[in-house]
This record gives C-alpha cells, structure tokens and sequence, in this order.
C-alpha cells in the first residue's frame, strides 16, 4: 500500500511518505502536461481543476486537473472502470442524464464553469460535440440525419445552405464519395464504420469548438478504425478533439497528449511521445508495458 | 470561431419554452387522468354511499287474526302507506313461525318504503303531500331514522328497491368464479409449461403462441357466442348458471393466466435448470422441484389478475342468460344465478329512481373487492419480486 | 335407476379406488422384485404412479371421447353402459400395468411421456377455444346468410329485423313490411363511438406515456402507474353505469347552453367514457415502447445540442411510432368489441348520422339485443347477432395481427440495433 502510494508520486518516488506537504505538487495535480509537445498548439479550450464525481456514494473521479488544449487530439487512457468514460462525460454534461450523479470541481471553458447552473447545458452540448462508441444514426435518412441539427440551431436559412452544409460535413467526415448518391436512404443502411463516419459528420455540421469521442472505433474492424484515425488527424485543425480509446497503440498514433486514469485518478498526463516512451509513473509505465489492464 | 455561449444562450429562449411547454402538456394529459379517476370515484361514491342506509319507521304493529288474513291492517292506516309493502307481505309468514306474537302489539322498527326512504335523503320522490307532512311530523319525533341497511348484503333480489340487495349476486359470482379458477388455472398453467419448459420449436407450438395471443385480444361478447352455441345449445349445459358462466368465463381468462405464467417461468434463470439437470434429474423433475416452486408467486399474481378481470366482465354473461332475476341466494352450480356485475346491470335498467342508489352501492362493493384483489397482487408481486 | 347423480358419485368411486389398488399393489411387486435382488431401471414409486395411469388414464378418456361422439352424432347417451364400459377399460389397463412391473421397463421415462402428453393436450384447449369460436360463429352466420341476402346485409342502410319473427312463423306476407338486415348503419355507429373514443384516448394515453417515460420523477412514476392501473381495472358494466347516468345528462345540458339538441342516449358519452377506459392501455402500452428506444438515440441527440421536447418529438417518438401505432390498433379493437358501456349508454335505434349528440347503435349491442329477447332460435334476428359476431371477429383478428406484426418488428429492429 505504501509502496504503491509512493509510486504514484513518479519520478519522485525515493522520498519518504511523510514529506508531502513539503514537496511541490505532481504535475498531473496541477492539470499541465509533464512534458510539451512542441509541435502542438498551446492555446487552451477547456480547464478542469479539483474535479470529483459520485454515483450516489461510490467516487468515480477523485481530484483531476487537465488543461485540454485547442486544436490537438487528447487521448484518455486507462483500464476499464477508471473513469475516463465518466471525466469524457463531465465535459459536455452528459451526466446530467444519470440522476445519481453529483460533481464537484471546476470545468472551465470560454472563461466559464460549465457546470454553473447559469450556463445552459444545450448552449454547452452545441460547442462540445461527442462521438459515442456504438454508432447512432437517427433512423432517418442519411442526408437529415445531417441537416436536422443545423436546421434546429438557424445555422442554415436555405435549402440551398442546407444542401451545402450536408455536404460540406460528409466531405470533411471523409464520407461524400460513399454517400453522394444514396443522400435518401436510411442512415442504419450504411456499414458500422460509414455509420461511425456519418455520426462524426453529424456532430462536425453544428461546428462546435470540441468533439468528444468515447471509444469511436471499438466497435469497428481495423480498416474502419484506421480510416477514422486518419479523419482525427484532419479534423484537428479545425476542432479540439477529446478522445477516450481502451488502445493504446491508437493513443500513440493520433494523440499528440495523452492522460492515464486508473481508479478515477488522474495518474498522469503527458505529451503522447513522453508518455510511451518514459513515462513519470511506475503506474503508468506498468500499463503500457502490459503488466495490467 | 463559432458563437459563444452567451450568443447561443439568447438564440434558444424559444426553444427551451418549447420543451417547457411539452412537459407541462404532456403532465397535464397524465393529470387529467386522474381526475377522471377521482371525479369517477367521487361520482360513485356520492350516488352509492347512501345505498347502505335505508329508512326505517317505527310503527305499532298488530299481530292479530284480522292481519294474518290481510296483513295492511297490522298497521295504523296513516303511516299504512310508509311501511314497506314486502314487510306486510311477509308478516303472515313470521307470525306462522312465530305463534306467540299472536294477539300482542308491538311498537317495532321497520322497513320503510322506498318513497320514504328517498324522501329523507333528499331525491325526488312520489310522496304525495300530506305524507310528506306525516313523515316530517315523525322525523321530528324520531320515529323515523335512516339505519344501516343490513338487507342490502344478506338479501337476493328484489323488484322493490327497499328489499333489493347484493347477496344472491355476490353468492353467484363467488360460485361463478370457483367454476372459472377449477377449469383455467390448471390448464393455464400446464399450457404454459408445455409452452416454456416441453415444446419443440416448431411450427405447431408457433401457431398455439399465436393463437393465445389473438385470444387474448378477442372481443369478450364473443365467448358469450361461443357459450351460447357450444356449451348450451350442443353440450347442453343449462342456461343461466354458474356452470355455464364458469366455463365461459374459464375461456376469456385462459390467456390471461398463460401469460402471466410464461413471463414467471421465464424469469427463473436458466442456471438453476441447468443445474438441477446437472445432478440428474429428468425435465418433468427438474420443473416439478425447481422451476414451479420458484416461479408459484408470479403465478399467483398473475391468476389473481385473471380472476379480477373475470369477476367484472359483464357482456357474454349476458349473452348466456346470467342477468336473470334471482330473489334467493342459492349455492348451486346447476341453478340460475346471477353476478355482481349482470345485478349492477339489471339494477342500472330499472325505471324507478331508487334502484340508481342500489346500482351505485353495488359498484362500491364491486370495485372495493376488484381493487383489494389487484392491491394484492400488486403486493405479492413486490414481496415476493427475486432478483437473479 | 338411480339418480343420475349417484351413479356418477359410484363412478368416480370406483375409479379412484381402482387407482389406489393400482398404485399399492404396484408398488408392492416392484419392491418385492427388488428385495429378491433384481437391478430395477426405475423406482417403486415410478412403476406405481405408471400403473395409476394406465388404469385411470385410459378409461377417462374412452368416457368422454365417446360421450363427445355420441353427442356429435345427436345420440341419446346411455350413461350406465358408457360407465360400465370405461370401469372395464379401468380393470384392463391395471393389469396392463401390474404386468409392465418389470426391471427392465423405463417407468419414469413412460410417466414423464404422458406428462408431456397432458401438458401439450392442455395447450390444445386454447387452439380448441379459438376453432370453437370460429366454428359457433361461422355455422350459425351461414344459417342466417341463408336466410336472407349477404350482398344485402354488407350493403343495406336499414337495419328492421321487428318483423322476423312473422316470417318465421310462415306469415312473412302478412306483416307490414318484412324484416330488413341492411348492416351499414350499425357500422357506422360503431365507427363514430370508436373514433370519438380514440380521439380521447390516443391523445391522453400518449401524452401521459411521454410524460412518464421522459419527464417524470421516480416518485410520480411510481405513483402513476397503480393509478392507471385502477383505472384500467374497473369493470365496464361500471363505465357504461357512468357514460348513462353521469356522462350523458352532463352533455344533453351541455349541448342545450350551446342551443343544441342532444339525445340522452347520444354518441358523445359512451364514446367518451370508453376513451377513459381506454387511456390506461395506450398509456402503458406507449409507456413500454418509448422506454424501449435505445438510450443511445437520445444521447446522440442531446449530444448534439438538441433540446429535450426536440430530441423527443424529431428522434424518440419517430422510433417510437410503429409501437404507438401496434398500441392504438389494439385500442382500436378494444373499442370495437367493446360492450356494456354501449349498451348501457348509446341507443337501440339503428341511425345513419354523423352527429354524435344524436342516438346510434353499434354492431356490440345489436348482438345483445337480438340475443336477449325471447326470440327462438332459429329465427332471423337471433342468428343474426353470429352474422354480425363474424365481422366482428374478422376485423379485431386482423387490426390484431397487424398490430402484433408491427410490434414485434419494432422490437426485432431495435434490439439487434443494440449490438
């Protein structure tokens, strides 16, 4: 236990227990990465401090800080039932749905606190898209599966508009060529992966800042998964993306920052390179080596 | 760089008032429910509370020779016409069996006539004038008084609504039910295990789930066909009785309990056969020692459900003839009877004003014993809920 | 001769006392068989319950399958020889089975097969109900389209089936007019009730399922729902009492401030309260269909900002709707085939009208009346409630399939959908 506890102090770890009070706050607890990547932007979209979550009595995040930032993919890593889902989750208030739920702590975006009951969480969910791990098409057709958020929001006035926002949103969910033609046909016709691609469509055509994806490819086959990774790449210049993946290997191919839960803590958060290749943790570097998970 | 949340927040005014809106349409809808429930349920209670009350006059009665022979005359002739025609014509029957009474006189409470006992609550009543002053006068000296109308559970039938009450009907329903729970819980049930536990998977068994499904959802009135043509004008079962009637209703009822029983068995897990055929027990065994004994209280909660469904049912009682006029309570099951709900049938045809009161006492006691049957079940059904 | 009665009573006797010596005397050689060391393939217990069977099993059924023969045929039944007959089938089936007391006989396999036998016999009776139905229907309908015209009675405005019984007395000239089954206004009647009825319930029902299903607090929920039920429970003869006595008096006033003229027994009222009656189903049918929509669908378009009236009304309820429709056409049924609150509370007189405040009939209580009267049998007017029972039967079977094909297609689509 004590072992452990000192372990999860990473590069530190040779210092008594009993100094902690002395010692400066781990850099997970201080929501930066360990390490920068040089090559990614810095600006930063989304805040959190000293964030804690219940599901009625049981603790499911414990104390996480993360500074997301704009225009880069962020990976959560973790093994199942560690809270990555859950932290996803907390960005867009998708856990308002869950009536047990109760947080604590402070997520930060455009200057606010997302969970202020002054903010509207529909205002929130339009600049904080997702992406859920099973596809969801609507069951209509594929081209309103598209077009019935826009139109809900006034983002298109025309049909003209709405047609080019259609495709404008297919083409940059790399889907146009497969669809062009097929616009009319039920969403639920398509394969698991165009359905995957035409829900990220879906979630690009309201043009939020952000789009969290939880597992976007584990229901998919790997040349799915791989199609879908490029499209992550490409569609980080123009959002932040938040990712959960239970692959690591995926982590390291698409995410330039990438944060180890474990138990609902924020073990540790690095540039993805750092972290696959000398991570701060005993932890984190037993997950990634394999010894559990 | 899209909107930001304030720019956003302004543009969904409208559309959060939208679900505003939707919600408090949609709670309305579920309101106005229950008021139905409650306006429904005031309506009977204020027209049927009063049906266990009943008018009662104290008068002088004479048992003499003279009354045994015509009995009005037992009576003081100006109150002759508020005492209540069937107990003068049952005076002479209780002075045969009761020879001492002959020759006294004696102050008594009796029934009064419906006139009266209308009068007094209040209802339009066809009371002539000077006997409304004759009541008056003896309300005020407390010689007549509304009491608790005990008649109205221990008599039959009756054309005058003074003597009518529920018991021959409540008798025939009883019998009516042992009758419809002898024939279809057995078969229910052993349909149901064949279904769940035997059946093969073929086309035979497919047409057999089909079915109860359909015959759960055929109009009632046409079982009453099927009573009528089959069992009375082929088997040549007598008409009107509860036998009949149980057997009618058995058939309305079978799939109710079907149902239930499939969904009790299906939710014992497939781990405990499993296992009891793990230690070698053939099917019938393992279903006979595990599976019913698990699944008995759904089963029972299901049946309790059929037979109140089958305890109101009305229409194809009709068809074969239970809504016949039964003044005795009789326990047979090869002779005419009649149901709780045929009597609140018959009762709510009868012109006079009185029986109003009576029909709406006999649906109180209906509905008292239909909800205190779905109450139970609803409580087995929670005490009794396993979780797996 | 004995009271028939008594020798039932003696019969059943017998029978039980031959099942009890079948079972001990079974019982009996078969531990003896196992005392003097034969391996026995079964238990005592099993060789005496197989023995009970074939000695009662045997003779019950040559009793009543006989009986039903006979009955079939028209035949009186000599009860004490068909008695007799089945004792002595008794007597043969106990020494049939006395004599498969043997090691090497499967007696628990030879129970369990009968067992398995009477099980499925019993899901019989639910084909057999269904046969018994169609067959006292059809026969007595093609009686009465015999009599009179099939293309008349589909298509005739004029329902006056008074005179009938004058032509089955053979005087069918001497009436003033004969009688006339012309359907079309009592259809009419019964369509106007039920729509008035769905216009009530459909609305209602779903409206409150919605709120249950998305808006509601678990306490309200909890508290709801037995409230429906109880009003789901109550029987219709009492719904009926309060469409008459209640419901119409209400309308009739109702109609009069408006300057209208209302009939006491005017359509508005039975369909009304048979809408309430009918809430309870749609609410609870809707209720389960909306909560059977995949979480999923909602998050996906909550997700994308979506408020919750729009994720309900452009994502759940479209999901939702073929289940909403299987639930309206079972309420459809219901309403067809409904009874009492008809006879109770709308008119005898056949009337071809579109104005609910004015009396009508429908197909339900023109099947009572012609059924309750003292009619003969065979005349006109009786068998033409089978007539009518028969399109009664035909349109609730088929809203009936219909609603069950859509209902399962609904839950085939989204359970694989759930992946």
């Amino acid at each position: 236990m004590l072992n452990e506890q000192i372990a999860t102090r990473g590069t530190e770890s040779w210092r008594p227990f009993i100094e902690p009070a002395l010692k400066p706050a781990p850099p997970a607890a201080q929501g930066k990465p360990v390490d920068t990547n040089e090559e990614a932007g810095h600006e930063l979209s989304i805040r959190v401090r000293d964030l804690n979550l219940w599901y009625g009595a049981n603790q499911a995040l414990k104390n996480v800080n993360i500074d997301v930032y704009q225009h880069n993919v962020t990976a959560l890593i973790g093994p199942s039932g560690c809270g990555k889902s859950t932290f996803l989750r907390c960005l867009n208030r998708m856990n308002d749905l869950i009536r047990s739920v109760r947080i604590k702590g402070l997520v930060e975006m455009d200057g606010r606190d997302v969970n202020d009951p002054r903010m509207d969480e529909i205002a929130l969910r339009r600049r904080v898209g997702m992406v859920f791990q099973k596809p969801n098409p609507f069951p209509k057709s594929i081209y309103e599966n598209i077009a019935y958020a826009p139109r809900m929001h006034d983002l298109v006035s025309r049909k003209a508009e709405q047609d080019e926002l259609v495709e404008q949103a297919l083409r940059d969910a790399g889907l146009w060529n497969e669809v062009k033609d097929k616009l009319a046909e039920p969403g639920t016709s398509l394969s698991g992966g165009q359905q995957q691609r035409l829900c990220i469509a879906r979630a690009i055509a309201v043009k939020p800042d952000v789009i969290l994806m939880d597992e976007p490819t584990s229901a998919l086959d790997p040349i799915s998964t791989a199609t879908i990774e490029d499209l992550m790449d490409k569609l980080k210049q123009q959002f932040t993306i938040v990712t959960v993946t239970h692959n690591m290997q995926q982590a390291a191919r698409v995410a330039d920052y990438t944060a180890f839960f474990h138990l609902g803590e924020l073990i540790e958060y690095n540039d993805t390179r750092m972290m696959f290749s000398n991570p701060h943790t005993k932890k984190a570097e037993d997950y990634i080596t394999g010894r559990y998970g | 760089m899209s909107q930001s949340f304030d720019e956003i927040t302004a543009q969904l005014k409208h559309r959060h008032r939208r679900t505003a809106r939707l919600k408090w349409l949609s709670m309305g809808a579920l309101a106005l429910a229950a008021t139905f429930l409650v306006v429904f349920i005031s309506d009977m209670l204020v027209k049927g509370l009063p049906a266990f009350q009943q008018a009662q006059i104290q008068v002088e009665v004479t048992y003499s020779e003279q009354s045994q022979q015509m009995p009005p005359a037992a009576v003081n002739e100006d109150v002759r016409r508020l005492v209540s025609r069937g107990f003068l014509r049952t005076l002479p029957m209780s002075m045969r069996d009761n020879p001492d009474l002959m020759g006294t006189t004696r102050l008594e409470w009796v029934l009064a006539d419906s006139a009266v006992d209308q009068y007094l609550k209040g209802h339009h009543t066809r009371l002539k004038d000077d006997q409304r002053a004759v009541v008056d006068d003896l309300l005020a000296k407390g010689q007549v008084a509304l009491k608790f109308n005990t008649r109205f559970f221990t008599a039959g039938d009756s054309k005058m609504p003074e003597l009518a009450g529920i018991a021959s009907a409540a008798i025939g329903t009883i019998m009516t039910m042992i009758v419809t729970m002898l024939v279809c819980f057995p078969i229910g049930v052993m349909t149901a295990l064949y279904l769940e536990e035997f059946a093969p998977d073929n086309w035979l068994t497919q047409v057999i789930e089909i079915n109860i499904n359909n015959l759960a959802a055929v109009p009632s009135i046409l079982f009453g066909l099927l009573g009528l043509a089959i069992y009375i004008n082929f088997f040549g079962v007598p008409r009107s009785t509860p036998l009949v009637g149980g057997l009618t209703l058995a058939l309305m009822t079978l799939p109710v309990i079907i149902i239930a029983t499939r969904t009790a068995l299906r939710s014992v897990p497939d781990t405990i056969r499993q296992a009891a055929f793990g230690v070698g027990c053939s099917r019938w065994q393992v279903v006979r020692d595990h599976v019913l004994p698990l699944s008995f209280p759904g089963i029972l909660t299901g049946s309790i459900i059929g037979l109140a469904q089958a305890m109101g049912e009305t229409a194809p009682l009709i068809i074969i003839g239970m809504v016949a006029f039964i003044p005795d309570v009789s326990a047979s099951f090869s002779d005419a009877a009649t149901v709780m709900p045929a009597q609140i049938f018959t009762w709510a045809g009868e012109p006079d004003r009185a029986f109003t009161e009576k029909t709406a006492g006999g649906i109180l006691v209906l509905l008292a014993v239909l909800i205190s049957l779905n109450a139970t079940a609803v409580w087995m059904r929670k005490k009794f809920e396993r979780r797996w | 001769m004995m009271p028939i009665n008594q020798v039932y009573l003696l019969f059943c006797a017998a029978l039980i006392a031959l099942g009890v010596a079948a079972f001990f005397l079974a019982r009996a050689r078969a531990s003896q068989l196992r005392t003097h060391g034969a391996a026995m393939v079964a238990q005592p217990d099993q060789y005496a319950w197989f023995s009970v069977v074939t000695t009662a099993g045997p003779a019950l059924l040559v009793a009543a399958l006989s009986a039903f023969v006979l009955l079939l045929l028209g035949a009186d039944i000599p009860t004490l020889y068909l008695l007799g007959a089945s004792l002595a089938v008794a007597v043969v089936g106990l020494l049939i089975g006395l004599s498969q007391v043997r090691p090497d006989f499967h007696a628990r396999q030879a129970i369990e097969r009968v067992i398995r036998g009477i099980l499925a016999a019993a899901a019989m009776v639910s084909i057999v109900t269904t046969l018994g139905i169609l067959i006292s229907i059809v026969f007595e309908a093609l009686r009465f389209f015999q009599m009179q015209s099939f293309w008349e009675f589909i298509t005739g405005t004029t329902w006056a089936p008074g005179n009938s019984f004058l032509a089955a007395a053979g005087r069918a000239d001497e009436g003033a007019s004969a009688a006339q089954f012309g359907s079309v206004p009592l259809f009419a009647g019964t369509f106007i009730i039920t729509l008035i009825a769905m216009l009530v319930a459909i609305p209602i029902g779903l409206m409150a399922a919605i709120y249950m299903a998305e808006f509601a607090p678990a306490q309200v929920r909890t508290l709801a729902k037995p409230v429906l039920e109880v009003l789901a429970g109550i029987p219709t003869v009492v719904y009926g009492f309060f469409a008459a006595i209640t419901v119409a008096p209400i309308i009739v006033d109702a109609a009069g401030f408006f300057g209208l003229d209302a009939s006491f027994n005017n359509a508005l009222a039975p369909g009304i309260v048979m809408g309430i009656m009918i809430i309870p189903f749609i609410s609870s049918l809707s209720d389960d269909v909306i909560n059977a929509v995949p979480d999923s669908m909602r998050e996906g378009s909550l997700a994308l900002g979506m408020t919750k009236a729009e994720t309900i009304i452009s994502v759940v309820l479209p999901v939702a709707i073929p289940g909403i429709i299987s639930a309206s056409l079972l309420a459809v049924s219901r309403a067809l085939g409904e009874t009492m609150i008809v006879v109770m509370a709308a008119g005898m007189r056949p009337n071809l009208t579109a104005n609910p405040l004015e009396d009508m009939t429908t197909v339900t209580v023109r099947i009572v009346a012609a059924l309750t009267g003292d009619q003969e049998f065979e005349s006109a007017e009786t068998l033409s409630a089978f007539a009518l029972g028969l399109v009664l039967f035909v349109v609730t079977l088929a809203l009936n399939m219909v609603s069950v094909i859509m209902i399962r297609r609904f839950r085939e689509k989204y359970r694989s959908n759930d992946l």
